[in-house]
């Protein structure tokens, strides 16, 4: 008993260990060892708010008070998810020249990528929460629910990773229709625009769309000033289950015959 | 004890040009009938067992399916058909400077590749020192690895895989890196290593080379197995079997 323990412990601190040197490795690369490398990432998400609320607030900011606060928990959502899935989807064919000679979890290489996602996006959440306060909006502990969805998005994104990766190595065109696809959803996110003029039934197929949920589930919490119902946060987990599901699954089929189309 | 035990064992995997394949010419050739993806059986009913602390080489002309049998052995790839039992900690060393990254420093990139081989960072904290004299790197931890020459990558892949005390050590075609002096004295480690209680494999060209260091031959072509046994045995057949091509 007392043995098997110790291998466990002994496994993790392996895993851990390859985990975290993996995970400075793409940090490494993602910024450059330089502070500007981090600064750039941060503007790239900024100055798209700044082009959308020029273009946008003639339209909906009349109407609509915190606009610009709107406008960000849309962008800030889409970024991350734009951001973690173009790393998942890079992830095995990047290393290939790891898998191909050496036996090590896969899925590894997708977690470390998503670690330095979500580094960027810890950041742009900082500065989020500074555009609240000057816009305004007071805190309130309700603020703290901004976890739940954070953490669904987190789960969908590896799951959705896992997804584009496996389909990456084997159609290497992915990245292409990827790019096609993540526009679209752009658009369908309903980021800079709002949904109400659409009938009932329209604004329920929005919620068909998980980017829509979870950044619906944020603005409700900052702007409109309520913690969502229970079937939105069912809704939420649901998503984010059914892709990481999905993810592992090709995974576990796939593990072995990735490396032929390598 | 049998450390390593093949039987029976068959690997086939699908060859075609993927590097460039998508979606649309999938559905292309699909709709064509036509498939682009072959069969290949690149080993075939390969069976042999080694004890612990035995060297095996392994011969055989080019595409005689060794690096695959080695891939096999450590757990990249799965046979399709046959058993196969590994048991221990494994380094392989399959074709060398891959896997390293040429953004990263000497220091980083051996700590990466400490921690992809499976030890813990005690460890890798421990042996650090000792892996970079081994490797003469000492000059050179900071820089860039893309910097180094293609032997001083190959030193250092060697070093981290022998210092670190695997159960298991897989050598595809790596000894004859570096030049004399350092082939000599990886040569001189590896014995050590083995008579420390590891168990090689060793796929190698240089027939010397293995009739000097292997306890057991096995000798491959076309994936077929064509005999495993005693070293002089089987490299006089291999030998006469390359001057008779």
């Amino acid at each position: 008993m007392l043995d098997a323990v110790k291998k466990f412990t002994e496994a993790v601190s392996k895993q851990r260990f390859l985990f975290e040197e993996l995970v400075k490795r793409d940090f490494k690369k993602k910024y450059k060892r330089t502070i500007l490398g981090m600064l750039w990432s941060l503007i790239s998400p900024l100055m798209q708010l700044l082009v959308m609320a020029i273009v946008f607030t003639k339209f909906f900011a009349r109407d609509n008070p915190h606009y610009i606060i709107y406008l960000f928990a849309g962008n800030l959502t889409y970024s991350f998810f734009k951001d973690s899935t173009y790393g998942g989807m890079n992830a095995l064919m990047q290393n290939a020249g790891i898998i191909t000679k050496i036996n090590l979890p896969k899925y590894m290489f997708l977690l470390s990528k998503n670690v330095a996602s979500l580094i960027n996006f810890g950041l742009t959440l900082v500065i989020f929460f500074i555009f609240v306060a000057v816009d305004g909006v007071a805190f309130h502990f309700r603020f703290l629910m901004m976890i739940y969805p954070i953490l669904c998005l987190i789960i969908f994104n590896i799951g959705c990773g896992f997804i584009l990766s496996a389909l990456f190595v084997i159609f290497k065109d992915v990245q292409y229709l990827y790019d096609i696809f993540t526009l679209m959803l752009m658009y369908l996110s309903a980021i800079f625009y709002y949904t109400d003029d659409y009938s009932e039934k329209i604004q329920h197929l929005f919620y068909l769309n998980p980017l829509y949920v979870y950044i619906t589930y944020i603005r409700h919490l900052i702007i409109d000033g309520y913690i969502p119902g229970l079937p939105t946060h069912a809704l939420c987990l649901f998503y984010a289950l059914a892709a990481l599901g999905i993810g592992a699954l090709i995974y576990k089929k796939y593990n072995y015959k990735f490396m032929y189309y390598m | 004890m049998k450390k390593i035990e093949l039987n029976n064992v068959s690997v086939s995997y699908i060859v075609g040009d993927f590097s460039n394949r998508g979606l649309k010419d999938v559905v292309i050739q699909k709709l064509k009938g036509q498939s682009t993806e072959k069969k290949f059986i690149a080993v075939k009913n390969v069976t042999f067992a080694i004890e612990e602390g035995e060297l095996l080489g392994i011969v055989g002309t080019n595409g005689a399916g060794k690096s695959t049998l080695c891939k096999v052995i450590s757990g990249i790839m799965r046979p399709t058909e046959g058993t196969m039992a590994v048991r221990g900690n494994i380094a392989s060393l399959l074709e060398l400077g891959t896997g390293f990254d040429p953004d990263l420093t000497v220091k980083e990139n051996t700590f990466l590749r400490g921690a992809m081989l499976g030890y813990t960072r005690d460890f890798m904290n421990k042996t650090y020192g000792s892996i970079i004299e081994f490797a003469e790197l000492q000059e050179f931890e900071d820089r860039k690895f893309s910097h180094l020459s293609s032997g001083m990558k190959s030193r250092l892949a060697f070093s981290i895989a022998c210092l670190v005390k695997p159960e298991i050590l897989i050598l595809d075609e790596v000894l004859s890196v570096g030049d004399g002096a350092f082939r000599q004295k990886s040569e001189q480690k590896m014995l050590e290593i083995i008579k420390g209680g590891a168990t090689t494999l060793l796929v190698s060209h240089s027939l010397d080379q293995i009739r000097r260091m292997a306890t057991k031959v096995l000798w491959l072509d076309k994936g077929q197995q064509i005999a495993f046994g005693e070293t002089k045995e089987i490299c006089d057949r291999y030998a006469e079997f390359l001057a008779s091509k």
